[in-house]
């Protein structure tokens, strides 16, 4: 059986020499850096909050799990929406490049994949993550567990 | 030609806060929540220090009437670096005394918004929520949160009067128990029942 293929939005990121996918639906907006208001947390995936058109957004840092370092540079804030239980919240991922809209076709991710990818798509030659923002971004379930136990569990089920 | 109904302006509800800093770090509370402002000096007499509370924030203990407040160390329940407190807050309806560095102001804000959800650890019971005040974010303390139900019981357990070993004895003894006499309990047994 072929996987299912959707066609649609999605924005692209870049994080370091990586680009990633976004639904273009989940985006809101692209932002230039904004100051980063940091109070006590134990959230340790988020930096602080931004303040944007009146509402308080947090900044979450999704580089280290996704290229294994932070980012040294950031250059714009991808404002993205977060979907929870009771509804949605904007979230702010930094990036370091600009982001570029793109219409692909997406291949969803199959079990073997980590849970933070929602599936692929290929563009200019490269086969790129479409990224599942509930599963890269905390919330307050831990609906899955982290992608490290994940991978160990399919390894010891296959 | 009618006129179109007058609506009433619903006016902005507003909430008297205190801005304070622990560690530097600004935070803010709603005065109505603070009972007493008082300085460190003027609370030292009163404290009394807790051995063995197994809560490092938690090293004091002020005796009002029936009541004990415990004392929490602000920078220690936040995990900010250790400093000098010069204040106390009392917190109205807890059993909470926090030190503080100081007050920075007392000012009113329009709108508190709920922490967003990507906060999901303690923080949740921090904080009631946070506001932004002269374009700068400050995360409002929720008073209760300062110790948990457990903290309190761990507390308030430290606090029990330990029974000695010759009390123990002479209660036994009146009850006919089969103990041994204090001056035969071993140093081991004598800390077991403590």
């Amino acid at each position: 059986m072929s996987p299912q293929i959707d066609s649609e939005s999605f924005v692209l990121l870049r994080l370091a020499e990586r680009r990633f996918a976004v639904a273009a639906g989940d985006i809101a907006e692209l932002v230039a850096p904004s100051r980063i208001f940091r109070f006590p947390h134990r959230t340790k995936e988020i930096e602080g909050v931004i303040l944007r058109r009146g509402r308080i957004v947090p900044v979450c840092d999704v580089a280290a799990r996704l290229i294994g370092k932070n980012l040294l540079s950031r250059r714009f804030y991808l404002i993205a929406q977060r979907r929870y239980a009771t509804g949605t919240e904007w979230i702010a991922l930094p990036v370091t490049g600009d982001c570029e809209l793109i219409s692909a076709e997406m291949i969803p991710a199959s079990e073997g994949d980590l849970p933070h990818v929602s599936g692929w798509l290929s563009h200019d030659g490269d086969v790129i993550e479409v990224l599942n923002l509930n599963a890269l971004t905390p919330g307050p379930v831990a609906e899955l567990a982290p992608a490290p136990v994940r991978a160990l569990q399919q390894e010891v089920h296959s | 030609m009618r006129l179109p109904i007058p609506t009433k302006a619903h006016p902005v509800r507003t909430e008297q806060i205190i801005l304070f800093r622990v560690s530097g770090q600004l935070f803010a509370v709603s005065s109505a929540s603070v009972q007493e402002v008082r300085s460190v000096d003027t609370l030292a007499g009163a404290a009394k220090e807790i051995a063995q509370a197994g809560l490092r924030k938690v090293r004091h203990i002020v005796q009002r009437g029936e009541h004990a407040l415990y004392v929490v160390n602000g920078a220690m329940h936040f995990g900010l670096p250790p400093f000098a407190p010069a204040l106390v807050f009392v917190l109205r309806r807890t059993r909470t005394a926090l030190l503080v560095d100081g007050i920075e102001k007392m000012t009113t804000m329009t709108r508190l918004q709920a922490l967003p959800q990507a906060f999901c650890n303690d923080e949740r019971d921090w904080y009631r929520g946070v506001t932004a005040i002269d374009q700068t974010v400050i995360p409002v303390v929720k008073p209760e949160g300062f110790l948990s139900p457990d903290e309190l019981f761990l507390l308030d357990s430290s606090l029990q009067p330990k029974e000695s070993p010759t009390e123990i004895a002479a209660q036994e003894t009146a009850s006919g128990g089969l103990l041994p006499q204090p001056d035969t309990i071993d140093g081991e047994s004598a800390s077991l029942r403590q």
